[in-house]
């Protein structure tokens, strides 16, 4: 079985963004990138099937400029066996990264996609969906565990109100909750030996992808700052701010 | 211009939430109509004819829209959306695996968990975990939206009753199958509906201490909320995490109780009213936004505090 894990390049999730005063954005430069964590999560997914002779090679995708070569090195470091940068410089809109990697989709016929729920960025939570409906696969978002079953797949995943498993055919497009699994760190050797497995540069215009503009983001800017408060010395006290002062307790 | 809201509902009653997205979708000022698709769900088509604002329901009652599976049901809703400006859904779980799927479908964009609808093609949504507020024009022909409920009051019921049209559209889901489900009984408010929302993280440290949570939230009349670290200890069961990942809430009151304030945590909660917070270090970043903060070992102040209220 071969999967293909889709990975994105990210502001690092512990870095306190700052937004651009002129609102045209977030500040990019010069601030630390990382794997989006949810797609560490769908790397690791993918690395353990391999390792469980499920599955038979995995080969992770990123749309993006050069830079995010360095993303797809550390994926090959954690133990994906080949990269494919797709160089694209498009506005990062998920109808068209889930077209961009239906494209590869075709190329590569996978039968099985596996990548984060959303990314920390632009919080979308949309691709795989949206890759899934282009191909006509089945869909298991928010995995926190999945079984392959014979040209099945089962997955469970985290609901509002609890778990729900489902049970696809495949191919099958899987996205990642929090809990599916703990990534492994890359070991130095691992790191290595990354630099000498394959990594396929694809431009947009030989993938054939045309792209439209869906949206415009028209500003960004800082959410309304809330008020300081103030730390009180006593339960009585709290107690006593809560029914008189703030008036949310009777 | 009509709006298509699709419901949510567990086919007995509609869900708490897209009373809510209706709300959000009056200020589009157009024919807003509701589409309930499910099993034996005819209570669920009255409910919402009977809600304020809405025009029309679309009943689709077949046993393949049983367990609502994104495949089927996407197909339908994409089938049907052909005479609507606008589908919305609530920013649920539910919501955010079908709405993409059918934006899919129909090849336009998507407006993800919306906190405020400024005109027909422009809303307002948080990016980087609430961080930053984006402004967002859509220049697809049809505009589809998921809907941050927490930012949107629920509403009202009219007294007289939209009326419901039956849909014959009866589309398979050949390559999904449901199997089981395992829904967290709570006797408590839903999370993101409480007035009262009380958390606990780390800072228990053990799964029986949380119990001191739930006396707290039941003192209060109020939903049990976790962060990630006390979900990920085994504290509580994942449905209950409050933050980027997990259930975003708005409640009048959210006491934060050994959680040290992670931005990731902050997202799911800091358009609280009030917000207090109960830590033992007082350098946390929980103390910076919280309204009330007490210093102290939460385990002389549970105590103290669910015996003084």
């Amino acid at each position: 079985m071969k999967v293909l894990v889709a990975i994105k390049r990210v502001i690092d999730p512990y870095v306190k963004i700052r937004v651009k005063s002129d609102g045209s954005g977030v500040e990019q430069h010069n601030v630390k990138m990382a794997i989006n964590p949810f797609c560490e999560i769908a790397i690791e997914e993918a690395v353990r099937m391999k390792e469980a002779g499920l599955a038979s090679e995995v080969v992770v995708v990123s749309v993006g400029e050069t830079s995010c070569q360095e993303q797809l090195r550390t994926a090959l470091a954690l133990g994906a066996d080949r990269a494919i940068q797709i160089d694209s410089a498009a506005q990062d809109e998920p109808l068209n990264i889930a077209r961009i990697l239906h494209a590869v989709v075709k190329s590569e016929s996978p039968d099985l996609v596996i990548m984060g729920k959303q990314s920390i960025d632009s919080d979308n939570n949309q691709v795989a969906q949206m890759l899934a409906a282009i191909s006509g696969f089945p869909q298991g978002t928010f995995a926190s565990k999945i079984e392959v079953d014979n040209g099945f797949i089962k997955v469970t995943r985290e609901i509002d109100g609890g778990l729900e498993t489902l049970k696809l055919r495949l191919p099958a497009v899987v996205s990642t909750d929090l809990r599916l699994n703990e990534p492994r760190y890359a070991s130095l050797p691992n790191i290595m030996k990354a630099k000498q497995k394959p990594l396929d540069v694809i431009s947009l215009d030989t993938l054939g992808v045309t792209l439209s503009q869906h949206q415009e983001i028209l500003a960004v800017s800082p959410p309304p700052a809330r008020q300081g408060g103030t730390k009180v010395g006593s339960v009585s006290e709290l107690v006593d701010k809560l029914k008189n002062e703030a008036k949310v307790i009777s | 211009m009509s709006v298509l809201i699709i419901a949510e509902h567990d086919n007995h009653t509609l869900s708490p939430e897209t009373s809510k997205v209706i709300t959000a979708s009056l200020s589009l000022e157009s024919d807003c109509q509701v589409l309930v698709a499910g099993y034996q769900c005819q209570a669920v088509a009255e409910q919402a004819a009977g809600i304020a604002g809405v025009d029309k329901v679309l009943l689709a009652d077949h046993p393949v829209y049983t367990h609502w599976l994104a495949e089927n049901l996407s197909a339908l809703i994409a089938e049907v959306s052909a005479d609507y400006s606008h589908l919305l859904m609530a920013a649920t779980t539910t919501g955010k695996n079908i709405l993409p799927r059918v934006a899919g479908l129909l090849d336009v964009g998507l407006l993800a968990d919306v906190v405020s609808i400024e005109s027909a093609d422009t809303v307002i949504r948080p990016i980087y975990a609430g961080n930053a507020l984006a402004k967002v024009k859509s220049v697809d022909s049809k505009k589809l939206i998921t809907v941050r409920t927490s930012a949107f009051a629920s509403s009202a019921t009219s007294g007289a009753a939209a009326p419901i049209v039956e849909l014959e559209k009866v589309i398979e889901s050949p390559n999904s199958e449901y199997v089981s489900s395992e829904i967290t009984q709570s006797s408590r408010p839903e999370l993101p509906a409480a007035r009262v929302v009380v958390s606990g993280g780390r800072g228990l440290g053990d799964k029986t201490h949380f119990a001191m949570i739930e006396k707290l939230a039941d003192k209060l009349g109020g939903a049990v909320g976790a962060s990630r670290a006390a979900v990920d200890a085994g504290f509580v069961s994942n449905d209950l995490q409050v933050g980027q990942t997990g259930k975003i809430v708005a409640p009048e009151l959210y006491i934060a109780v050994g959680i040290s304030g992670a931005i990731q945590h902050l997202a799911g909660m800091k358009e609280a009213k009030v917000i207090v917070a109960i830590n033992k270090d007082p350098d946390a970043p929980i103390f910076d936004i919280a309204d009330y903060g007490l210093v102290g070992d939460l385990f002389e102040i549970l105590p103290e505090l669910i015996e003084k209220l």
